[in-house]
């Protein structure tokens, strides 16, 4: 029930969906005709930025996810429905992957929309369509992960403004990644070692190597493992503030 | 005698309602919101620094490519944009809490008070001059830490801050039309989308030449390309299209001031 809710509150506000969609697919265009001379470097993996460049767009889609996620919670808490919920013997990561159900939605509909423009602008999934199911799964893993940061940043503050407020720091996380360049080519120690340890990098890597390397099991584990893994604290995260606003209540 | 003791018993609210004391008060009051609002000011320093650091850090290696040939650096030549980035946004923002203040009604208790309401613009204006001064200082400090090499002269780089401020000056006059026409915050998209389109539709990351595709077409044409490669110009101590780019500044501030004051025209008509 709770699902279903969210899924239908998060798929009929253009402005949520809308944006998701526009941003990242503008921001592939203007990056991968901006970008495309640095295929000339010695070491690019790709002739072909267009195609090193798909991955940051469901990155990107999913970092909004976060904020529609996190402008959901944070409006059923300051509408009291999240005061309603707590008199119910629902459990709380029940109540949480119900309020999340939206962004799977959401993510999904991203995936397939970043895929379907990826191939149709002349990318090639190197790991073919069992690749391109791949893709998708750890769209939607990403997708829950920074969804989980969004309902926890709601659920400690109650406050949608303090959701948008948080909304750059998601975007930092990006560009400091390997999203404009492999990691071995960034010249700047610091940089380097910046998105060496920042998980977006290896999500960003993950479903690159299934459309430039095909299948590199490692790059695809490491994508999982940090898609996955910041998921699962962040739901931890979420659930932990779940529990102390409802007692609170 | 009737006459001039009318004017004399028009002196005083004159005084108050001129177009300096309204631009000042104006100015005055928008500055002191962006300097005791942590919401407007971070946001104002943090994406240009972000900007400056992802692009000037992660991109470092595109000065290798064949055919770039700038001689200052990439860092040099991410600061170009990244200053003209945020004397335009310093402007956009300010055309936002225009939008914010006809929101909240003040500004339709301003214009009833003010009798020279082009003063209103002319505070707005002040205002974005102010941010836009001190974005830019805290910019050029912390590029100055990271490697920017200003290798022109004082009169390249006098020229450098005027075609940034005059970006500035175009910037708010856009969004204080398109806010004065919508008098709502939900024109914020049609504020920040086009300024967001003709800056990121000229050469940002790599020199005209190098760029590809349709993004190359549309910098072809885009006005903002030209004052882009003069301020690169200027940072090299190579000043390039000087003319055509103070020219194209000064077109987009004599259209901008139109615009504005059709949106100054189109509040008072609402008032």
């Amino acid at each position: 029930m709770l699902a279903r809710r969210s899924v239908v509150r998060t798929l009929r506000q253009p402005l949520m969906v809308v944006p998701s969609l526009v941003f990242p697919l503008m921001l592939l265009s203007i990056n991968s005709s901006g970008l495309d001379s640095t295929t000339r470097l010695p070491g690019f993996p790709t002739d072909s930025y267009f195609e090193f460049a798909l991955a940051i767009a469901f990155v990107q889609g999913a970092l909004f996810s976060a904020n529609s996620a996190g402008t959901n919670v944070a409006s059923d808490i300051e509408s009291g429905f999240l005061n309603r919920l707590s008199l119910t013997p629902l459990r709380r990561v029940a109540l949480m992957m119900g309020q999340l159900a939206g962004i799977l939605a959401l993510g999904l509909i991203q995936a397939v929309t970043f895929l379907l423009v990826g191939v149709a602008f002349g990318a090639g999934i190197e790991a073919g369509l069992a690749g391109a199911f791949v893709i998708v799964a750890m769209s939607l893993t990403i997708s829950l992960a920074f969804g989980c940061i969004g309902a926890f940043v709601a659920l400690r503050t109650g406050s949608g403004e303090a959701v948008q407020g948080v909304f750059p720091l998601f975007f930092a996380a990006l560009f400091l990644s390997s999203m404009a360049l492999p990691r071995d080519l960034i010249e700047i120690d610091w940089f380097r070692t910046v998105a060496t340890y920042n998980p977006v990098s290896y999500m960003l890597e993950g479903i690159r190597s299934l459309v430039i390397t095909g299948w590199d099991a490692e790059a695809i584990a490491l994508g999982f493992a940090c898609a996955g893994g910041l998921a699962l604290i962040a739901l931890a995260a979420a659930s932990s503030a779940l529990r102390t606003r409802m007692v609170r209540t | 005698m009737s006459r001039g003791r009318g004017r004399k018993h028009s002196a005083r609210p004159r005084a108050h309602g001129s177009f300096s004391s309204v631009a000042f008060a104006v100015g005055w009051r928008n500055a002191h919101n962006f300097f005791t609002n942590p919401a407007m000011i971070v946001p104002a320093l943090l994406f240009p620094l972000f900007f400056f650091t992802a692009f000037a850090g992660g991109l470092s290696r595109v000065d290798s490519i064949p055919g770039f040939d700038y001689g200052a650096g990439y860092t040099t030549f991410v600061y170009g944009f990244v200053l003209l980035q945020a004397s335009a946004f310093g402007g956009i923002f300010t055309g936002f809490s225009v939008a914010r203040d006809f929101e909240s009604g003040f500004s339709r208790r301003l214009m009833l008070a003010a009798q020279r309401r082009g003063g209103i613009v002319a505070g707005y204006w002040l205002a974005a001059l102010v941010r836009a001064c001190f974005t830019i200082v805290v910019i050029t400090v912390v590029a100055l830490v990271a490697g920017l090499s200003i290798d022109g002269s004082a009169v390249d780089v006098v020229g450098l801050y005027t075609l940034a401020l005059m970006v500035n000056a175009a910037a708010v006059l856009f969004g204080s039309g398109v806010a004065m026409r919508l008098r709502t915050m939900q024109a914020g998209p049609a504020i920040q989308v086009p300024a967001f389109l003709f800056l990121f539709l000229a050469p940002v990351w790599v020199p005209y030449d190098l760029l590809t595709g349709w993004v190359q077409a549309a910098a072809s044409v885009n006005p903002v390309t030209v004052v882009l490669e003069s301020g690169r110009g200027f940072l090299e101590g190579d000043p390039t299209q000087v003319l055509p780019a103070f020219g194209v500044a000064l077109l987009l501030g004599a259209v901008t001031v139109l615009w504005a004051r059709g949106g100054l025209r189109s509040a008072e008509r609402a008032a």
